[in-house]
């Protein structure tokens, strides 16, 4: 396709002056005259100009002395009421409001100088050709393709594919070096804690809070109850804050634990994996693993706050609204010979955000 | 060749200047001799930028940015990227005797200890909100105006870069004080790198050294947040401001400025004062903004721990359409093979660097489109461009419709309305709401071009009603000055490209590409009938004002 669709331009089309201008009424005038401002005609209002300019540069020299004795003068817990911001840090109020006076007296100053009494003439600039001419063109191919001549690139052919594999290479090495920013995924993602626990050695279901196993009649109907995993072999005082990976196993081991009247239970399964009611579900959800913290007792729902998936406890904790794509994965418990609440295995399914390797 | 160097060996060139007048001219001649200065002082101390208020804000991206380095680096004397364990102990009274993260305690340090750092701490973050919002309005400013077309489409993508990768540095900053918010944050991230299909969990496993959140992850960031990004941030910003002045400022059409020159004053000193004081300007009131109004306060959401959240998590402002893109995804599952496909995630997370590459490739869309070769320095009024203005604003509405999903837990909490009810709305939206901006805008648009034609031609209404002769009342209207006339009409249109001829001059069937056809017909769409009003011309208007005088 070809570019004479395109319109031609104006000031092509259009000279300037007065024969055009009384040919053409669109022609272009060219520049308007300037109009002289107040400050160029009138010494008093200049003068006037000068002292304003001269009082910011002063108020901005004020302020940072003030900035200097706010600093070494108010201590920095001092917490003061300022109308209408409330309480707030007296330091922080102080330091940031002279550094604000400072800084924008300085920018007025300069910009009202540049306004009232530098020249405000409009002046025109040729602008050229961000192209090169045709010659420059020519000779800089040239000396291109001597250059490439010389250096018998396109000769030597064994040169170029050597070349070219050595460079293809090299950067191996450097993807090379990054495989030990972090271990294999393996089978990771898919355990928690709780997957140590048997029949024979259950891990007990440890209050958040308290740091106290529990029994079933601790979790009444409509509270939601947070919990951990108890000692085990490999820890034998249970999941503690200051366990070394206390962040990676809590951000899959947390626990949420409800209680529903059995009848209200809808799916046969998940009651199965209760015990009396109460049923324990995997705490991180399943879209992208925010924590989930809310719980609306009457009907039985889990809502995550982060992108609000909402999921029905009294129903497998299937997802009935929002982007998280499966539900929250249960935890079978029972109690042992003491009547504590216990895991005797893992999750059936990893928890958190889905996965690639996640099969089911 | 031969001559110069052997030349150059009986005489190395000597200066033959004068004495200077004073030391500041031998200082200057002293520098010259080595750097050149007054070769580049020549084209660029007395260089032309032409004045109006939209062109300050990619000042204010400018000095943003430096504001954000200054206070970064004073940020970095005193924080501590690490994970490392401690027991706080300061003068913030509810957290003391708390396990915390060190980088987490030396925020709280920064916030409480360290006196004017809270201050400096506030003026980064506002600074980088304003930073990335003035890009964002900066980039409107460019598309609205076609400054980006020939010859600077280059510098659109460097600036399109600047603000990704301002994006990017923005949540990474976030990241790095490890509280609760933050650390949410960085959790919606590893679920989104899990999302993908096949490499998910190895690059989550090697991002975080091992399994989330690990203890890698903030002095990661913190290099990436304080070296990389701005290390690259700098070099294409210095590439974009190099630009700037090589191709000359754009500039309004208007009386006596045409595509070959550029009117306005000269950098010295009327820009140094104007462009150096709003540098303060900005640097002030962001200061004062920081003295008044707390952002970020990480001591009240507590220290990061994975099965803790607070309730209204929220990103900053520009994160916000990608989170309404999560959000408002149905939540969609492949399981096969023993393998997930999680399309929930993994179709937002694919779709936010595609919203934004949209309006990237843009200019090179439209060039396409038009054909044009030419270099363009005189802006386009929006409404000149009407179908170039309805894609950009139908863009922004969608970006707005995001945003509005990406906060729908605050907008239902606000107006009482039922977040489901905003889900579905955002979805529909979605796909709605840009359609029929379009269609509004380009409307818009061609009516406002049809009242410059009418007031071309008819001139302004002056409020003035005058009584004709045989009773009927009229409004007086008054011809335009030439150089209103001038502004007014100075506009190209371009006309719709046309399909070559079905059959070549031997009468043998063309093959037309079907890229040839879609290139005819978004040159229709673009500039066909009815889709620009057609711009008066000298003729009509002689006629007019000649033949019907006594309006
Ligand atoms: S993380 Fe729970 S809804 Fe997204």
């Amino acid at each position: 396709m070809s570019d004479d669709k395109l319109p031609v331009a104006h000031d092509a089309a259009e000279g300037h002056g007065e024969a055009a201008v009384a040919e053409n009424p669109f022609a272009d005038p060219g520049l308007p005259p300037h109009e002289p401002r107040r400050t160029d005609i009138d010494e008093r209002a200049a003068k006037r100009a000068e002292r304003q300019v001269s009082l910011l540069f002063l108020v901005s020299m004020l302020a940072t002395v003030g900035f200097i004795a706010s600093y070494v003068s108010i201590d920095s817990d001092k917490i003061v009421y300022i109308f209408p911001l409330g309480h707030i840090s007296a330091l922080n109020f102080a330091l940031g409001m002279t550094l604000g006076v400072a800084l924008f007296c300085i920018g007025a100053g300069a910009v009202h100088w540049a306004r009232t009494l530098m020249s405000d003439v409009e002046l025109p600039a040729e602008r050229h050709a961000i192209e090169a001419d045709d010659e420059t063109r020519a000779d800089v191919i040239q000396q291109f393709k001597t250059g490439a001549a010389e250096s018998g690139f396109g000769r030597r052919k064994m040169i170029r594919n050597t070349m070219i594999g050595s460079m293809a290479l090299v950067p191996l090495s450097g993807v090379m070096l990054l495989r030990d920013l972090g271990p294999l995924p393996e089978k990771k993602l898919d355990r928690t804690d709780w997957n140590e626990a048997t029949s024979d050695a259950p891990i007990r279901l440890v209050n958040m809070n308290t740091n106290e196993p529990m029994k079933p009649e601790d979790i009444v109907v409509g509270s939601l109850t947070f919990a951990k995993p108890g000692p085990s072999a490999s820890r034998p005082a249970g999941l503690q804050e200051s366990d070394e990976d206390f962040q990676e196993a809590i951000a899959k081991d947390a626990l949420m634990l409800i209680r529903i009247q059995p009848n209200d239970i809808k799916d046969a399964d998940s009651r199965d994996l209760g015990f009396e009611g109460v049923l324990a579900y995997s705490k991180i959800c399943t879209h992208v693993g925010c924590p989930i913290s809310l719980y609306e007792q009457q009907t039985h729902h889990a809502l995550c706050p982060c992108h609000q998936s909402t999921f029905d406890l009294s129903d497998g904790a299937r997802v009935i609204f929002g982007p998280a794509g499966h539900p929250l994965p249960q935890l079978k418990i029972t109690t042992d010979a003491s009547g504590y609440l216990v895991a005797t295995g893992g999750f059936k399914h990893p928890v958190g955000p889905s996965f690639w390797e996640r099969s089911e | 060749m031969s001559s110069a160097s052997t030349s150059a060996k009986q005489a190395a060139p000597a200066s033959t200047r004068d004495k200077p007048a004073n030391k500041a001219e031998a200082a200057a001649d002293w520098v010259d001799g080595r750097l050149g200065i007054y070769s580049l002082a020549k084209a660029n101390l007395r260089k032309i930028f032409p004045d109006h208020w939209s062109f300050m804000l990619g000042e204010i991206c400018l000095y943003t940015f430096i504001i954000i380095i200054l206070t970064g680096v004073y940020l970095t004397l005193f924080f501590k990227p690490s994970m490392g364990e401690v027991i706080y102990n300061g003068s913030y009274a509810p957290l003391n005797g708390i396990r915390v993260s060190e980088a987490y305690a030396s925020t709280l340090d920064i916030s409480f200890e360290v006196r004017g750092g809270l201050l400096i701490r506030q003026i980064h973050h506002w600074a980088a909100i304003v930073f990335v919002a003035a890009m964002f309005v900066h980039m409107m400013r460019v598309f609205f105006t076609g400054a980006f077309r020939k010859p600077r489409e280059i510098n659109w993508l460097f600036g399109f870069l600047l603000l990704f990768l301002g994006f990017f540095d923005g949540f990474l900053g976030y990241s790095l004080p490890d509280d609760l918010l933050s650390g949410t944050g960085i959790r919606f991230m590893e679920g989104a790198i899990l999302a993908v299909p096949l490499v998910g969990t190895y690059i989550s496993f090697f991002l975080f050294g091992g399994e989330f959140p690990g203890t890698d992850i903030v002095p990661r960031f913190f290099t990436i947040h304080v070296l990389l990004i701005p290390g690259i941030m700098l070099g294409l910003l210095v590439a974009h401001l190099i630009l700037v002045f090589y191709h000359k400022h754009t500039q309004w059409a208007g009386p006596g400025k045409t595509e070959k020159n550029v009117v306005g004053m000269p950098l010295m000193p009327v820009y140094m004062a104007k462009a150096g004081g709003f540098f303060f300007l900005v640097f002030g009131i962001i200061a004062a903004m920081s003295a008044i109004a707390s952002v970020n306060p990480v001591w009240a959401y507590g220290p990061y721990r994975p099965d803790q959240v607070s309730t209204d998590a929220q990103p900053d402002w520009y994160m916000g359409f990608a989170e309404g893109l999560i959000r408002v995804m149905p939540g969609w599952e492949i399981r096969a093979w023993g393998h997930t496909l999680n399309l929930g995630v993994f179709i937002p997370l694919m779709l936010f660097p595609l919203v934004l590459a949209a309006i990237a490739v843009y200019p090179f869309i439209e060039g396409w489109i038009t054909g044009d070769k030419r270099e363009h320095h005189i802006l386009d009024r929006p409404r000149n461009a009407p179908v170039r203005t309805a894609l950009g604003a139908a863009w922004i509405s969608l970006y707005l419709v995001l945003l509005s999903g990406g906060g729908n837990d605050l907008i239902a909490t606000h107006f009482h309305l039922s977040l489901n009810d905003i889900t579905y709305f955002v979805r529909i939206g979605s796909f709605v709401v840009p359609v029929v901006v379009f269609f509004i805008t380009k409307r818009w648009c061609l009516g406002l071009q049809r009242r410059d034609k009418e007031k071309v031609l008819h001139g302004r209404e002056t409020g003035v009603i005058k009584r004709l002769p045989h009773g009927e009342f009229v409004e007086v209207h008054a011809q335009l000055p030439q150089d209103k006339l001038h502004t007014l009409t100075s506009h190209e249109q371009y006309e719709p490209v046309e399909l070559p001829a079905e059959v070549d001059e031997n009468g043998v069937a063309r093959k037309v590409g079907v890229l040839t056809k879609t290139r005819a017909k978004l040159s229709e769409g673009y500039f066909g009938d009815g889709n620009q009003i057609p711009k008066p011309t000298a003729e009509e208007h002689k006629e007019i004002t000649s033949g019907h005088g006594h309006h």
